[in-house]
């Protein structure tokens, strides 16, 4: 544990390089894969829910007042619903290979151009929600660990424990009600300059930083009892240093890796949070696709959100792998 | 696991603390700048999905971007618009409408008759109100949009207020005819569009009318009920409409806000399939209809007794709704009385059965508006208590046409929307047809009522016209093919730093041109 100093092993060019086509490849392959078991899943789930498309795909066109089996008729011939699903599923692989992912059925624009305003603003809240939850969970782990003081313990883990187990729609209520309606500090909705980002992604980052302080304080506990810490500090070392040399680099490890599951959590809460704090998102998107039997819609916004969840993993792995000079030696 | 030689004091504990929050810290830009406080700011569920007006327009008549040919008053009836006036020919077969002289698109351009045909033809070909118009042919003459018509068709003009026909400039169309731009005639014009959430528009110097006192206006789709009551209780909307009951009575604490809460012409029935074996009798209609308790609902469910229905149509439908009628309300004894001299008698359980089969029905409806699955479990307990079996299956709202269609519908819990044309004849006509209607009725048919309907498209006598709707609104009161329970509430809230603010029933408008700032003149 720890110690092992801040030099790579001797080769290290030839070795980097070998391991980024290697992770290349692999992030290929698990993008695809994603890509087909998401389309496909989606799809089935889609044809499996109860009821008739084509009045649903006209009420979210139309609005359900104007719907009526002619409507319905008209839409099911435009889209080619009557198709057998396997034709529909074909298709829909087959645009998809040619890197299009076909129409919204309901607003009739490219699924593509859809997703391309909205990915910017998921992965906008997103990023910006991941660096909040990582500055707020460090810095609490931190400095409970380092202050040794057990009731902090306590209060560090009962406030995770709470913020853990609140259903991110119930966080996002709480806060909005306290920071934008009782001392309307921050927009309550809306999307436009900075202000509106900030609700959602405290949202976000509170539950995800409840899971991070908890690592990151275990963890360094355990890095703080190490013997290379104790040496470091019997050498003379001063604690500044200490701590940013040894301390930091072997925390950050286990604490980089979890960050990274913590974005199953980020990709569920982005749907919920989108929608409530009315952010055009990927999230939101999928939901009004979701309600409006949008089968591209909803295809298009599930792979969108599998890939970012393949890429922001590998980039996770690729940190780690950066960070711990034992996976490097491993090649 | 105590680390023996390094204790940080408390001062250090932070500074490392601190330190490495800032390792990982991307500046996100804080402070608070709820909107431009020149800017007028709406909060409301609907969404801006596209930019046709088939499909959205009506967020673009209603923030006064696009005009009709028609549109409505104050007191709901039908007014000049983009077209300054109409007439009709002897044999009511031929409608002009001449337009507005003088009158431009935003981009400057003079709006001519043949761009209103442009505009109309698209609507006509789209499924909205347009295509159920006996319209043969829309032609341009001179300064006037001709319609050629199979058949007299009194409600044109009404039809004609809808979103879906609104008229837009040449300019707005792409090459394949789908719209890129909403170029429109209104008082105010777009001036940044972000579909499906945002627009903002700013006043439109061309405008003929009287200038608007407000200048710029943003509109903005809050799906989310709680959301919308956010808004308003911060003062960071200034004008929200949609609030569900529950919060609505909340939110009346908040003294920076006005409240507007008015029936609109929207109901809310039991779609009966009087074709059923337990439902084909009109006295087992009644009952249902004596079974429910209109006014408990209404009060705990809408939180305004007077949502409670006594007829089809809502008194704010001065010409429809007659006082005269013998209102609906509850009697569970004399329920019972009824469904007894229908033939039930108490079964096992205390389910009613007749001809040894029991009394179940299942009541279908939809959670788009989220009260009906509420209301449909409170009539369900109601039901219960005079014998009937009720089950409610929560399904998309395309399983009611669909279910009338294949016949498997046996109840329907639906609102219904009189006012997608401000004349609500066009609304019964495809509900009380010859096959009933995929909204209305089923298996149930009056000669009667469909002459009457026929007749009031057709006439233009004032007198003649109120009596036809008096006969028609009797009829449907009589013979129940459709069990009305409540009147619809809209329910709006504005912020007192905004003046002259008035609601239109119709939510054709949000009337933006008449309202300024407080404390301003």
């Amino acid at each position: 544990m720890g110690g092992q100093g801040l030099s790579a092993p001797a080769g290290a060019t030839a070795g980097l390089w070998q391991a980024l086509g290697v992770g290349a490849l692999r992030l290929l392959t698990r993008a695809l894969a994603v890509a087909g078991i998401v389309g496909v899943i989606s799809f089935a789930l889609m044809r499996s829910l109860p009821g008739d498309a084509a009045y649903r795909i006209a009420a979210g066109r139309y609005g359900y007042d104007i719907v009526d089996t002619a409507a319905a008729d008209k839409v099911r011939a435009e889209l080619g619903l009557d198709n057998p699903w396997w034709q529909q599923l074909a298709a829909w692989l087959g645009d998809l290979s040619r890197l299009e992912l076909g129409r919204s059925m309901v607003s009739g624009e490219p699924v593509i151009e859809e997703l391309a305003h909205q990915l910017g603003h998921t992965v906008g809240l997103s990023l910006v929600a991941w660096c909040l939850a990582l500055a707020i969970g460090l810095a609490a782990g931190t400095a409970v660990a380092l202050s040794g003081r057990g009731w902090l313990d306590r209060l560090l883990g009962m406030l995770s424990l709470g913020f853990k187990a609140t259903p991110t729609f119930v966080l996002g209520l709480g806060l909005a009600t306290l920071l934008a309606v009782h001392w309307n500090w921050l927009p309550a909705a809306g999307h436009g300059d900075g202000t509106h980002l900030v609700l959602p992604a405290l949202t976000l980052a509170l539950g995800l930083a409840a899971g991070l302080s908890q690592v990151t304080l275990h963890r360094m506990r355990q890095v703080l009892a190490a013997p290379s810490v104790a040496f470091a500090r019997t050498k003379g070392l001063p604690l500044v240093w200490v701590v940013l040399r040894h301390v930091l680099r072997n925390t950050a490890v286990p604490v980089t890796a979890y960050a990274g599951m913590q974005l199953v959590l980020l990709i569920e809460g982005v749907v919920v949070v989108e929608s409530f704090f009315a952010w055009p998102g990927i999230g939101h998107a999928l939901i009004h696709a979701l309600i409006a039997r949008d089968v591209p819609m909803v295809q298009g916004t599930a792979l969108c959100m599998g890939l970012i969840f393949v890429l922001l993993s590998a980039m996770v792995d690729g940190l780690c792998w950066l960070l711990d000079p034992r996976l490097q030696a491993k090649g | 696991m105590n680390p023996i030689p390094l204790r940080l004091n408390r001062r250090q504990a932070a500074a490392m603390a601190i330190l490495t929050a800032c390792a990982a810290w991307q500046a996100t830009p804080a402070g608070a700048a709820p909107g431009d406080s020149k800017v007028l700011q709406i909060a409301a569920p609907w969404e801006v999905s596209s930019l046709d007006p088939a499909k959205a327009g009506y967020v673009f008549t209603r923030m006064q971007v696009s005009e009709t040919l028609v549109g409505v008053d104050a007191q709901g009836a039908l007014a000049p618009a983009l077209a300054s006036a109409w007439e009709v020919s002897a044999n009511q077969l031929v409608w002009r409408f001449r337009l507005r002289a003088g009158s431009r698109f935003h981009d400057g351009t003079p709006v001519t008759a043949a761009d209103a045909v442009r505009s109309l033809e698209r609507a006509r070909a789209n499924p909205g109100v347009l295509g159920n118009a006996p319209v043969q042919k829309i032609s341009a003459d001179k300064d006037s949009v001709v319609f050629e018509l199979s058949r007299p068709f009194g409600p044109l003009p009404a039809f004609l207020a809808h979103a879906s026909t609104q008229i837009l400039a040449p300019a707005s169309y792409a090459a394949d005819g789908s719209v890129k731009a909403i170029v429109g005639t209104g008082p105010y014009k777009i001036s940044s569009i972000q579909p499906p959430q945002k627009m903002e528009v700013e006043r439109f110097d061309g405008w003929q009318g009287r200038k608007p006192a407000i200048e710029r206006a943003a509109y903005l789709a809050v799906g989310r009920g709680e959301t919308r009551n956010m808004l308003a209780g911060s003062g960071q909307a200034d004008l929200v409409f949609t609030h569900d009951p529950a919060n609505f009575e909340r939110l009346k604490a908040q003294k920076k806000l006005k409240f507007q809460s008015l029936a609109i012409p929207r109901s809310i029935y039991l779609k009966v399939n009087a074709g059923h074996p337990a439902l084909k009798d009109v006295a087992t209609r009644r009952a249902l209809s004596l079974a429910i308790d209109r006014a408990g609902i209404a009060q705990a469910v809408l939180r305004e007794p007077r949502a409670a229905a006594t007829q089809l149509f809502p008194p704010v439908m001065q010409e429809w709704h007659v006082p005269a009628l013998q209102g609906l309300s509850r009697d569970p004894a004399q329920a019972r009385e009824l469904l007894r001299s229908a033939g039930w008698t108490p079964g096992p359980g205390g389910i009613l059965q007749r001809d040894g089969k029991p009394f179940k029905v299942t009541l279908r409806t939809f959670s788009d508006r989220p009260e009906l699955p509420i209301i449909a479990t409170a009539i369900q307990a109601q039901f219960k208590e005079v014998g009937i079996d009720m089950a409610v299956a929560i399904m998309n709202s395309g399983e009611i046409p669909g279910g009338h269609k294949d016949g498997s519908l046996e109840l329907a819990l639906l609102a219904r929307n009189y006012s997608l044309v401000p004349d609500p004849v066009g609304t019964l006509l495809q509900d009380f047809g010859p096959a009933g209607g995929d909204w209305g009725a089923m298996n149930w048919t009056s000669a009667a009522l469909r002459d009457a309907i026929a007749a009031l498209s057709g006439a233009s006598d004032a007198n003649r016209r109120s009596v036809l709707r008096g006969t028609i609104a009797t009829i449907l009161q009589a013979e129940l093919p459709v069990i009305p329970v409540l009147w619809y509430q809209h329910t709006a809230t504005h912020s007192t730093r905004l003046a002259n603010v008035s609601i239109d029933p119709l939510e054709i408008s949000y009337r933006l041109d008449q309202m300024q700032w407080a404390g301003k003149d």
